[in-house]
């Protein structure tokens, strides 16, 4: 038991080093690490929606957009007028400082955690009662006429899109809003795996998946089913909530359908992701998203034009050839490495039973 | 004035989309898979009627020439992709054909470009109540082409021997295997049949509305929710529910503009599907 302990403290402080080192090791690349790291959080946060509780949802990207919003909202809000920020558009006529910078992207990823969270859960009574692809479906749904409504109101950009604040001018160094939004992305990637690790060895866990595996028999043993599905799409709320708002500041213009409710790219990639791990495993969707990632960067440029067409065989060939996922392979193959021992004994007291 | 138009508009409209949903209902009962690609099949339709036009040709034929190419591509479609995904999980067909819509949409892209096109039927417009509402003579064609194309297909249905096979195997698949119907090809030719439906209602929305590479997902979406509604195989309630969704579009975009056209459509899916779920819970049962 001290062993595996003591493995698991080398495996996670080297990881973390590692994160640590990244932003200097290979400087260049500080924007495509920050987008690694939402999607780990996008493709955990999934996990736990689509994975452990059975409820494969296509609507995480809702809590995406809408803490894009929010955060770009309340930074802008908090000290200029709303309306006449997103009229000017591009036109930069108010300037943040950097401390009101820094203060209201705070306040902002605060309340772009909190707000998609009560939202998940007063939608969550009504939604969450929807089963199988009745939920998919419906989820689908919301994402998608989240993206067509904001695309309509004017105060948030509507149609032409919101320029969210700058970074500060008066920081001269050149690396610093890179490594900022490193860093910020870092630090929620912890939290989410620290936050997801805790519920893989507690007791809510197997509760989500006794709602996975047969959510009547669960409400009959005298689980409250609703209570824990609401709670466990809270928990996804939360942090898909901050994760865009860290991607909002970092692209810098939030448009309704192509970034924001982006269902098209964001909302597919969390599921693909996931799967592609192997989904109801802790480490599977953060391997997903890694190898995810390095396949898009790498063949995106490759391919330009054809990425949507490679994108969509992709999705094709992972969901029928390998819909167990990497660790799902992984776990047939060796299945004593995943704590699936078969105990010499038993078996021979039931070959001699036979 | 203005209630009587949108009113004739909307039902004219549709049944239009009870076509497409009627398509829906027919892959969904009998090889128990939900289609998201299904809108970009009609679009694909659509495709191909306007390039009938392009080269000269009334577009009106293409509600010939269409369903006949796209059967072709649905039976194709179904021996590389759907039929792995036939006896599975309903979420892995969701996002298989999820996968396919996102290929159709690029594809499409590249071959008609990203321009909202339209097919120019010239077959002017009926003026009513002294000149106060106008109708387009193309949508009353279209729905007359879809009236026509539905009775016809309910007839084979009822009359054909592949009708009866279709309808024994959406019964019972394995029952019917047994008693010597090839389950296999009644799935490909379901599908190709639901691909050609695609393909009429395309080929219509080519001269009656317009066309675009990324607009397959509303048509599913409409689709889908006739079929909750009216359920599988009901087929006068598939007309009035797809009517019905016609009148309301066409009010959301009278009542609250036409930027919110699309997101009344999916709020209405995301309302029906609460509805039917609370409906359900008072019996302490669900949307199965």
């Amino acid at each position: 038991m001290n062993k595996v302990k003591q493995k698991d403290l080398i495996l996670y402080s080297s990881l973390i080093i590692l994160g640590l080192a990244a932003p200097y090791l290979f400087s260049a690349f500080k924007v495509q690490l920050t987008y690694l790291c939402v999607l780990i959080v996008l493709a955990m946060t999934w996990n736990l929606q689509g994975g452990e509780m059975g409820y494969n949802t296509f609507g995480n990207i809702l809590f995406y957009g809408l803490g894009m919003y929010l955060t770009a909202s309340v930074q802008v809000g908090m000290f200029f007028p709303l309306a006449e920020w997103t009229e000017s558009g591009g036109e930069k006529t108010f300037v943040h400082t950097a401390a009101q910078y820094f203060q209201g992207i705070g306040v902002g990823l605060l309340v772009s955690a909190i707000i998609p969270a009560i939202v998940a859960g007063a939608i969550g009574y009504a939604i969450l009662g929807l089963r199988g692809h009745y939920f998919a479906i419906c989820t689908l749904g919301l994402g998608i006429a989240a993206g067509e409504i904001a695309g309509g109101i004017e105060i948030i950009g509507a149609g032409q899109g919101f320029t969210t604040p700058p970074f500060p001018a008066e920081i001269v160094d050149t690396e610093a809003r890179g490594k900022f939004f490193y860093f910020l992305s870092f630090a929620l990637l912890i939290g989410t795996f620290v936050f997801v690790k805790y519920i893989y060895g507690s007791r809510f866990k197997l509760i989500l998946n006794a709602i996975r595996d047969n959510e009547d028999k669960a409400e009959a043993m005298g689980i409250q089913t609703m209570k824990y599905k609401i709670t466990g799409w809270m928990c996804s709320a939360f942090f898909c909530g901050l994760a865009g708002g860290i991607m909002g500041g970092l692209i810098g213009y939030i448009d309704s359908t192509d970034v924001a409710f982006d269902g098209r790219e964001m909302g597919v990639f969390m599921v693909l992701m996931a799967i592609l791990g192997g989904k109801g495993t802790l480490w599977g969707p953060v391997i997903g998203a890694t190898l995810f990632h390095f396949f898009k960067e790498g063949l995106w440029t490759l391919i330009l034009g054809w990425q949507y067409v490679a994108l969509g065989v992709l999705i094709v060939v992972i969901v029928i050839y390998f819909p167990e996922g990497l660790m799902g392979w992984l776990r047939e193959k060796y299945p004593e490495r995943f704590g699936e021992v078969i105990d010499e004994k038993d078996r021979k007291a039931q070959v001699e039973l036979k | 004035m203005l209630m009587v138009q949108a009113s004739l508009d909307g039902i004219l409209l549709g049944i239009l989309f009870a076509l497409i949903a009627y398509g829906m209902a027919l892959q969904w009962g009998v090889m128990n898979i939900i289609n998201i690609a299904q809108g970009d099949l009609v679009i694909l339709g659509g495709y191909i009627a306007y390039t009938m036009y392009l080269v000269g040709i009334h577009p009106a034929w293409g509600v010939i020439v269409s369903p006949i190419i796209m059967y072709f591509v649905g039976v194709l479609l179904y021996k590389l992709v759907i039929n792995k995904v036939v006896d599975r999980d309903l979420f892995i067909s969701i996002l298989a054909t999820f996968g396919i819509a996102i290929v159709f949409q690029q594809l499409m892209n590249f071959i008609f470009g990203a321009d909202v096109v339209v097919a120019q039927s010239e077959y002017g417009t009926t003026m009513l109540f002294d000149n106060s509402v106008t109708l387009p003579n193309s949508k009353i064609f279209s729905a007359f082409i879809s009236v026509l194309y539905a009775v016809a297909l309910v007839i084979y249905m009822k009359k054909s021997k592949l009708g009866r096979a279709i309808r024994a195997t959406a019964q019972n698949a394995r029952a019917a295997k047994i008693l010597g119907v090839d389950t296999e090809k009644v799935y490909a030719a379901t599908f190709g049949i639901n691909a050609a439906l695609c393909g009429i209602a395309g080929a219509l929305i080519s001269i009656t509305l317009t066309l675009h590479p990324y607009v397959g997902l509303p048509y599913t979406v409409r689709s889908f929710m006739i079929v909750i509604v009216a359920g599988l195989g009901n087929l006068p309630a598939v007309a009035l529910s797809g009517m019905g969704l016609g009148l309301f579009e066409e009010f959301a975009d009278y009542i609250l503009g036409t930027e919110f056209r699309i997101g009344a459509v999916f709020m209405l899916l995301v309302f029906i599907l609460v509805y039917r779920r609370f409906k359900l819970s008072k019996k302490r049962e669900y949307l199965k």
